[in-house]
């Protein structure tokens, strides 16, 4: 069967909105992810990220506006994109009752696929380095091995689209990185990814583009690199202690000034200024550094706590 | 397929896409087989041979018959009420909400009709597996026998379907096990005790009798019990069709609540 052609989008939203009895979740959202790149959602808990996956997914239906995903209009076609697409959802939903080898093998059987069709088992368990837990139980797994599996089982059906709902959230650095490994090798393979993440270094390593929300609106889009230099300074010093607040930046040129915490940020577009006030930093804690995507998140999403 | 999206489809679709949750359970239910059988078939089996030992003993023969033969085609009736309804209240919200089952089958193109459909197929199958074996035992004792076995299954089954297709309603408003008390013990329970399984029904003052057959369980006691005991059942058609309509209502409503939870 020749494979159809492939869409410039995987994934297309104008004006997706989602409405619960408590109010706008996602509001007017318009999202253009092309196909074949990682395409990363931020934003606060609660800002409407996992809402807006259900949605792309053909699970929940939106209350307005218009969206296609690898062709398939949405929710009509919700079935027959589920089939063209895998999941990792926020939460483990493998199957505590069977083991490893047979969580992946029911999982290929919703799909209404036999033994001899999609990816070998062995093959997947191999991609999940698996292959010495095959008939283990899935509550003897660490969490790293957890999500290697749930991201094996999102590949049963050789999925064009991979939806990764925080597919690192609560993993130790080691566990983040072979994750982050096996992504960039389905993005080699041709895949196109949508994930959500709290982990602004994984959005920048990870993200060919990037969108911010929050409070279900979207208040960026871009490549991080553009992201941050479009809204920041490129450089920004950190002060921190007692005194941060009260150091006198008087006669200091091109400085901008947040504060975070007990901590202040100077922001300029050089590095000159900056060593400036270094030299009257006395007593202060300093770090010189480039402006990052954590400092855009924080900058355009606020610093109050969410809930 | 639909050119509408499946929650707006008024009533449940019916496709293949059943057989595969169906056997999700099977498999699991094949690992755990023996604690399950013990808990379906042995509890029953401790009833008949208790109350029937003991009330045996009193009572002698009830409607023409032994108490324990009365009691035993009873108590096939009742153990295919209670499991399929356990299934479909316990089992099915435990695969629904702590185990993220069905949310994870809702990730392939498998629907929430699938899924319903599945469970109740499933919680009769289980029905129908106790029932085998309650009747193994039961003839092996000499209390129940004849080709008549054999036309009881599919009653037992059809039982089956409608009491899980009932439990998933109450499954799909539970906000938390604890809700299945109130089912169990306000409709439930009343209903085993009404409906002819441990006595006659002619023993019961006329109105609650009649408030008996309002319900399903008094109309698979009077199709099983005479077909086990060699003997006719009566008015078949009529509780055939109390029982395909309990069941179809509420599969419907099922089906429907659950959409709604699930793609909220
Ligand atoms: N079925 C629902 N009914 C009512 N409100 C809902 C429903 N699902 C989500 N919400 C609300 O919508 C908002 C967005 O939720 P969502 O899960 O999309 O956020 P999120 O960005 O994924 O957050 P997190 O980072 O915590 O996972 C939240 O306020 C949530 O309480
Ligand atoms: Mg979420």
């Amino acid at each position: 069967m020749p494979a159809p052609a492939r869409a410039a989008l995987a994934v297309e939203a104008v004006g997706l909105t989602k409405t619960y009895d408590v109010g706008t979740v996602v509001d007017a959202v318009d999202l253009a992810v092309p196909t074949g790149i990682c395409f990363g959602l931020l934003g606060p808990n609660g800002a409407g990220k996992t809402t807006t996956l259900r949605m792309t997914l053909g699970l929940t239906e939106p209350s307005a506006g218009r969206l296609t995903v690898l062709g398939h209009e949405l929710p009509m076609e919700a079935q027959r994109l589920r089939a063209r697409v895998g999941v990792v959802p926020q939460f483990d939903s493998l199957d505590p009752d069977f083991t490893v080898r047979e969580n992946l093998v029911s999982y290929r059987r919703y799909f209404g696929l036999g033994a001899d069709q999609g990816p070998r088992i062995d093959d997947l368990l191999g991609f999940a380095n698996l292959e010495a837990r095959a008939d283990a139980r899935i509550t003897t797994l660490s969490g790293g091995m957890k999500r290697r599996l749930s991201l094996a089982r999102a590949l049963v059906n050789d999925p064009e689209l991979v939806v990764l709902d925080e597919p690192t959230t609560g993993l130790d650095p080691q566990a983040r990185q072979n994750i982050w490994q096996r992504l960039r090798q389905l993005k080699d393979q041709g895949r196109t990814l949508l994930l959500t993440t709290h982990y602004m270094e994984e959005a920048e390593r990870l993200c060919d583009r990037l969108a911010i929300i929050d409070h279900g609106k979207l208040i960026a889009e871009g490549p991080p690199t553009s992201l941050v230099a479009e809204h920041l300074e490129p450089h920004v010093l950190e002060l921190r202690g007692e005194q941060a607040r009260s150091i006198d930046l008087g006669g200091i040129d091109g400085l901008r000034v947040e504060d975070v915490a007990d901590t202040r940020l100077v922001y300029a577009r050089s590095e000159a200024p900056l060593h400036q006030v270094m030299e009257r930093a006395e007593g202060l804690t300093t770090i010189l550094r480039r402006a990052n995507l954590e400092d855009l998140f924080l900058r355009l999403t606020g610093h109050d706590l969410r809930d | 397929m639909p050119a509408t999206p499946s929650n707006e489809r008024l009533l449940p679709r019916l496709g293949l896409g059943f057989v595969p949750v169906w056997q999700r359970n099977f498999l699991v239910w094949r690992k755990l087989m023996l604690p399950s059988l013990l808990g379906n078939f042995g509890e029953p089996l401790l009833y008949l041979l208790l109350l029937g030992y003991g009330f045996g003993q009193l009572v002698g023969e009830v409607n023409g018959v032994p108490y324990m033969v009365f009691l035993a085609s009873g108590i096939l009736c009742s153990s295919a009420m209670m499991g399929s309804s356990f299934e479909g209240l316990y089992s099915a919200f435990t695969r629904m909400s702590a185990q993220r089952t069905w949310d994870a089958m809702l990730n392939t193109p498998l629907g929430v009709d699938d899924i319903v459909l599945g469970e109740v197929v499933w919680a009769a199958s289980k029905a129908c597996i106790n029932a085998v074996a309650i009747m193994a035992v039961a003839a092996a004792m000499g209390l129940i026998g004849g080709a008549g076995l054999l036309l009881a299954l599919p009653v037992l089954i059809l039982a089956g379907l409608c009491f899980a297709s009932m439990a998933l309603v109450v499954t799909a408003v539970s906000p938390s096990y604890d809700f299945f008390l109130y089912y169990i013990t306000l409709a439930l329970t009343p209903m085993l005790l009404v409906s002819g399984v441990f006595f006659p029904l002619d023993a019961l003052p006329t109105p609650v009798a009649l408030l008996a057959y309002l319900l399903p369980l008094a109309h698979v006691v009077e199709l099983v019990r005479p077909l086990v005991t060699g003997g006719t059942p009566s008015h078949v058609l009529l509780h055939l069709a109390v029982l395909v309509g309990y069941g179809s209502v509420a599969f419907v409503i099922a089906t429907r609540l659950l959409r709604r939870r699930l793609g909220g």
